[in-house]
């Protein structure tokens, strides 16, 4: 439940998508994450470091007029494992979700070994990744090998 | 046909046990034969980074099965001077041949070429840890001294963070049933994907600093180059590179039957000295190359 305060900062959407408990400070990434820029022309918003019971602080994001697929926010899972994916039609949740790192991972993030080939600018490649432990989160390059934890994925972020 | 018919060779973990074993049993026919499997068909070396062994191993290869070949042996003089990419390159490679051997310094650099090609594509090493086919005739080597593999101790020594030979040598001997001693400096032990894959496998296997702790106890002595580069501090190579040089010496505390392996090129990790004991097992290693790589075109494209 969204709570009063928060409601004077972001009204409540009409159809779309609220993405909650957001790790505070990453709905930027998460916007990243999604590929969200702006241009697309809905209305997106964002709240930083607002108070949360469960989490101290939390971000929110709110996309209006656009449900997301599990596809997609299973890749917020990468930054920010405790976010919770709400549906909304008609200003009520149809739906919740809990988000989790998907098994494959391509073309979000970037292999942390230099001598990877997905480092190479002009080579037909999309760096990815296979999901091989969920907690503690271990990724590893589907080409080099390379092993990545969350502070590796996080790093990029930065 | 073959069940490896049309494979691709990437790492050495891809392959399971009864295919290595098919491959080395495969390898034993067809050692010092020529024959007329392959007429016909064309192979590509496509290698970006240089290779004395690797390369003419794979050529005396294909043409002892009566193959042709193509390729070249380095970067200069072709294309990619001129800054065609990798991946255009292979895409012609594609047209041309009939499978196509890959060394490049970038790691994954084969698995992408596999990945483009259409035609079947053998790693013959790219960055610092895939060497599938020197693991292959590391483990046919061990297997013909011995009669087997499994039951025997096996010590891998040198730099054990940058090298592809000791990397993939390590990981295709944990496929059968040995004991692994891991001997090197700190700065340059195995790779944490290499010790995580060990650990997910049960794989037994202790890490050492020295050789003359453990000596005693190897049945195979798995040498590679310590390179003075990659220590920061060269007043830490001076104090460590005795331990990981080996001489007659210092082999009269190891087993009678113990072998020393070297993938080579050598430079003064094993002395000179050890080539006239019965311990000395890299040259024979090398020449294990040609019918190795043999086996493994012809069960690839021998259909």
């Amino acid at each position: 439940m969204i709570k009063e305060e928060e409601k004077l900062i972001v009204r409540r959407i009409k159809e779309g998508t609220v993405i909650d408990h957001i790790s505070p400070g990453s709905s930027l990434n998460v916007l990243k994450v999604l590929g969200i820029t702006g241009e697309e022309g809905m209305t997106v918003a964002l709240v930083m470091n607002v108070p949360s019971r469960k989490m101290g602080k939390k971000d929110i994001v709110k996309i209006e007029g656009r449900e997301l697929t599990q596809d997609q926010v299973d890749k917020i899972a990468l930054i920010s494992p405790d976010a919770t994916i709400n549906i909304v039609r008609d200003y009520r949740v149809v739906e919740k979700r809990k988000v989790s790192v998907p098994e494959v991972i391509r073309g979000i993030i970037r292999c942390p070994n230099p001598m990877c080939i997905t480092n190479q600018q002009r080579e037909a490649v999309i760096p990815t990744f296979r999901r091989i432990s969920d907690s503690p989160l271990v990724l590893r390059c589907e080409y080099c090998g390379a092993i990545l934890e969350r502070k590796d994925i996080l790093d990029q972020f930065r | 046909m073959s069940e490896l018919s049309g494979r691709d060779v990437i790492s050495i973990v891809d392959f399971s046990r009864s295919e290595l074993d098919l491959i080395m049993e495969e390898a034993e026919k067809l050692k010092g034969k020529r024959t007329d499997d392959l007429k016909g068909k064309i192979m590509a070396t496509a290698f970006f980074e240089p290779s004395t062994r690797t390369r003419l191993s794979f050529q005396t290869a294909m043409l002892r099965l009566g193959g042709s070949v193509i390729g070249f042996s380095s970067e200069e003089g072709t294309s990619i001077e001129k800054g065609e990419s990798f991946s255009d390159t292979i895409r012609m490679l594609d047209n041309y041949s009939d499978i196509i051997v890959v060394r490049h310094r970038l790691e994954g650099a084969a698995k992408l070429a596999a990945e483009l090609a259409d035609a079947p594509v053998i790693n013959a090493g790219d960055g610092s840890k895939n060497h599938p086919t020197q693991a292959m005739l590391d483990l046919f080597t061990i297997r013909e001294t011995f009669g087997h593999i499994d039951g025997l101790n096996v010590g891998v020594l040198g730099d054990l963070r940058f090298g592809r030979a000791a990397s993939s040598f390590i990981l295709g001997v944990s496929k059968y049933n040995v004991k692994l001693f891991l001997i090197s400096p700190p700065e340059l032990k195995a790779r944490r994907d290499v010790i995580a894959y060990l650990k997910d496998n049960n794989i037994k296997f202790s890490e050492v600093e020295r050789l003359e702790d453990v000596i005693s106890e190897l049945d195979v002595i798995y040498v590679t180059r310590v390179q003075k580069e990659r220590f920061a501090d060269p007043a830490e190579y001076e104090k460590v590179r005795g331990s990981y040089r080996i001489t007659a010496r210092m082999l009269a505390s190891a087993r009678k039957e113990a072998i020393v392996m070297h993938p080579l090129p050598r430079v003064d990790e094993i002395d000179i000295s050890v080539d006239s004991t019965p311990h000395a097992a890299y040259f024979r290693q090398a020449a294990n190359g040609v019918p190795v790589r043999m086996a493994l075109l012809k069960l690839i494209l021998g259909g």
